[in-house]
C-alpha cells in the first residue's frame, strides 16, 4: 500500500485512472488476493454499514450504561431545525446511528476504528442514497477510503491512546471526504484537497471518553466528524485547494498526537472526562453497570 | 505492510477494537489451547481492562472468545449467559499483573477435562493481540497466522524432527520460536505456519514420544 498519498495521486493521473483502482491493484499486490476478491470483502463492510445505520435508526437501543441511544431517532423524526429535511440532517442522523449500534455491542465495521465507526458509512450510504449512487461506485469508495486510512496509519497513527480523537474521528472524516469526492466525480487531486481539508478541521482534538467508554463524547464526535467530512467534499468539488500538501497535513497530525499529554489520549484523565459533569456521571454509571 | 481491509474492518461487535474485539480474540486463542470450551475459567484484568472492562463488554468478549465465538459474533452480547447453560465456570477478578504490563493485558486459567493452562494476553489496539505467557513461558502469539503450541523434550534434533513433519505436509513455517526454563528442561515451541497444518502432520507430531503437548491455534485475525 503507498505511504505517501501525494504518491498514488501521482500514480492515477499518469494513469488515468481514479484512486480507488490504484488501491485495489496495490492492496491485491500486496496481499496475492484478487481485485474481485477485495471487492466483495468491501461489498460485505457496505452492507454491514447499511445494516448498523437501520438499526441504529430504530432508537430502541441503549449502551451498557444507558447513557447513549436513541439520539439517531430525535435528528430523523424530531422537530425541525435549519437543516430539515437536507441529506447534510440525514448524514449527522446516520453517523448516530452507528455509534449507538456500536455503544450497544451490535455489529459494526471498524473503519478505521470502532470508535470512529459512525463517519464513513454516514457520509457515504447518506450520499449514495440522496444521488442514488449505485453500490460498485460506493465499494470503490470504501477502498479509496482504506488507501487514505494506510497512509494515515503509515505517516501518523489511527490509535485514539496514541494520537488523540484526530486520529480516530479525524481520520474518519478526512477517510469520508476524500473516498466522498470520489465518488461525487472528483479527480485524483481534489480528492487530496478534500482528504487536507477534513483533516485540518480536527487537528489536536484530544480523546476524552467519560470513564474511558465509548459513548460520550465519541457518539457526537462522530456526527461532528461527519459535518467536517461534508463541509471538506462540498469546498474540494467547488475547486477550493488547500495550500498545505495533503501528506504534510498528515504528518502534522501525527507529530500533534505524539506531543499531546497522555490525559488526552484515551484515559479518561483529561477533557470532558475530568469535568465534575463528566466525573460524577462516570460513578454513577458504573453503580448502573454493576446493576445490569 | 498496512491493508486496506484492516481500515475498513474489521467487521465486529461493539463498542471498542481494543477492549472487546481484541479481548474475545484473546479468549479464542487461549479456548485452542485447551482444545475447546473450558468448564472453568478465571480472567484476571489488569490495568485499563480492569477499569473500564464492563463498559466496553470486556468479561464478555473474554467469555465469547472461550466459547468459540469470533469478534463479529452477536451472542458475544449474551455470552455470560450462554456460558452459564453451556457448563463454563468463570470468574472476573481484577488485579496489578505488572506495573509495566501493557494497559490491556489479562490473565487466563483455564481447565478442561483434566488439562490446564494459564495464557497471559495483550490487546493491542485495532482488534490486534499477542499472547505473551503460556504455562510461565514467555512468547508471542499474534494469532495472525495458523501457530502450533507444543512443549517438548529438550534434545538435539527435536527441532529438526518436527520441521521436517512440516515440510513434507508442504506447510510453509512463517517464524519459530524456542524457549526453555533450564538446560535439559523443557523446550516449549510456538510455530507460526502460513498455511494450516494437516490433521495428519499434527498426529505424526503427536506421535513422537519425546513431544508432551501439542495444540493448533487457530488463526483469530487477518
Amino acid at each position: 500500500m503507498f505511504s505517501s498519498l501525494h504518491a498514488a495521486i501521482a500514480a492515477a493521473e499518469s494513469q488515468g485512472v481514479s484512486l480507488a483502482r490504484v488501491a485495489l491493484e496495490a492492496e491485491s499486490r500486496d496481499q496475492g488476493r484478487s481485485v474481485d476478491d477485495i471487492r466483495s470483502a468491501l461489498r460485505r463492510a457496505l452492507e454491514i454499514m447499511r445494516g448498523a445505520v437501520d438499526r441504529g435508526m430504530q432508537g430502541d437501543l441503549r449502551s451498557a450504561s444507558g447513557l447513549v441511544g436513541g439520539d439517531a431517532a430525535k435528528l430523523r423524526d424530531g422537530p425541525a431545525g435549519p437543516l430539515e429535511g437536507t441529506l447534510f440532517r440525514d448524514v449527522l442522523a446516520r453517523a448516530l446511528a452507528v455509534q449507538e449500534v456500536n455503544a450497544a455491542m451490535g455489529v459494526i465495521v471498524a473503519a478505521p476504528t470502532a470508535g470512529g465507526a459512525g463517519v464513513l458509512p454516514a457520509v457515504l450510504t447518506g450520499l449514495a442514497a440522496s444521488r442514488r449512487i449505485d453500490d460498485e461506485r460506493v465499494v470503490d469508495a470504501l477502498a479509496t477510503a482504506g488507501l487514505i486510512g494506510a497512509v494515515i496509519a503509515e505517516r501518523a497513527s489511527l490509535s485514539g491512546a496514541e494520537g488523540g480523537c484526530q486520529a480516530e474521528t479525524g481520520a474518519a472524516a478526512a477517510m469520508a471526504a476524500g473516498a466522498a469526492t470520489e465518488m461525487c466525480g472528483g479527480t485524483p487531486g481534489q480528492v487530496g484537497h478534500a482528504t487536507a481539508l477534513a483533516m485540518q478541521g480536527t487537528l489536536g482534538l484530544v480523546c476524552d471518553p467519560l470513564g474511558g467508554l465509548v459513548e460520550i463524547p465519541c457518539v457526537f464526535r462522530n456526527a461532528t466528524g461527519a459535518a467536517i467530512a461534508m463541509a471538506a467534499v462540498e469546498m474540494a468539488m467547488a475547486g477550493i485547494e488547500f495550500r498545505i500538501p495533503v501528506d504534510e497535513v498528515i504528518d502534522t497530525m501525527g507529530e500533534i498526537g505524539r506531543s499531546m499529554d497522555v490525559r488526552y489520549r484515551e484515559t479518561a484523565g483529561g477533557g470532558l472526562a475530568a469535568t465534575p459533569t463528566g466525573r460524577r456521571l462516570t460513578r454513577e454509571r458504573l453503580v448502573q453497570l454493576k446493576k445490569s | 505492510m498496512v491493508s486496506l481491509l484492516d481500515i475498513i474492518g474489521p467487521v465486529m461487535v461493539g463498542p471498542s477494537s481494543s477492549h472487546t474485539a481484541g479481548a474475545c480474540r484473546i479468549g479464542l486463542l487461549a479456548r485452542s489451547l485447551v482444545g475447546g470450551t473450558p468448564q472453568r475459567a478465571k480472567l484476571e484484568l489488569h490495568g485499563s481492562f480492569a477499569r473500564t472492562g464492563e463498559g466496553h463488554g470486556t468479561d464478555k468478549a473474554l467469555v465469547g472468545g472461550l466459547l468459540g465465538f469470533r469478534p463479529d459474533d452477536e451472542r458475544l452480547r449474551d455470552a455470560l449467559d450462554i456460558a452459564d447453560r453451556e457448563g463454563l465456570a468463570y470468574r472476573v477478578e481484577k488485579t496489578t499483573i505488572a506495573e509495566d504490563a501493557h494497559p490491556n493485558t489479562v490473565r487466563l486459567t483455564l481447565e478442561r477435562d483434566g488439562s490446564s493452562v494459564e495464557v497471559v494476553g495483550e490487546s493491542l489496539g485495532a482488534g490486534r493481540v499477542r499472547l505473551t505467557r503460556i504455562d510461565g513461558f514467555p512468547v508471542e502469539v499474534s494469532g495472525a497466522l495458523w501457530t502450533i503450541v507444543l512443549v517438548a523434550r529438550d534434545q538435539p534434533g527435536s527441532i529438526a524432527r518436527i520441521c521436517g513433519i512440516l515440510a513434507e505436509e508442504g506447510v510453509n513455517l512463517a517464524t519459530m520460536r524456542v524457549t526453555r526454563k533450564e538446560r535439559g528442561g523443557d523446550a516449549f515451541m510456538v510455530l507460526e505456519l502460513d498455511d494450516p497444518p494437516s490433521e495428519r502432520a499434527l498426529s505424526q507430531i503427536r506421535k513422537l514420544e519425546w513431544v508432551q503437548m501439542t495444540r493448533a491455534l487457530e488463526k483469530v485475525a487477518g
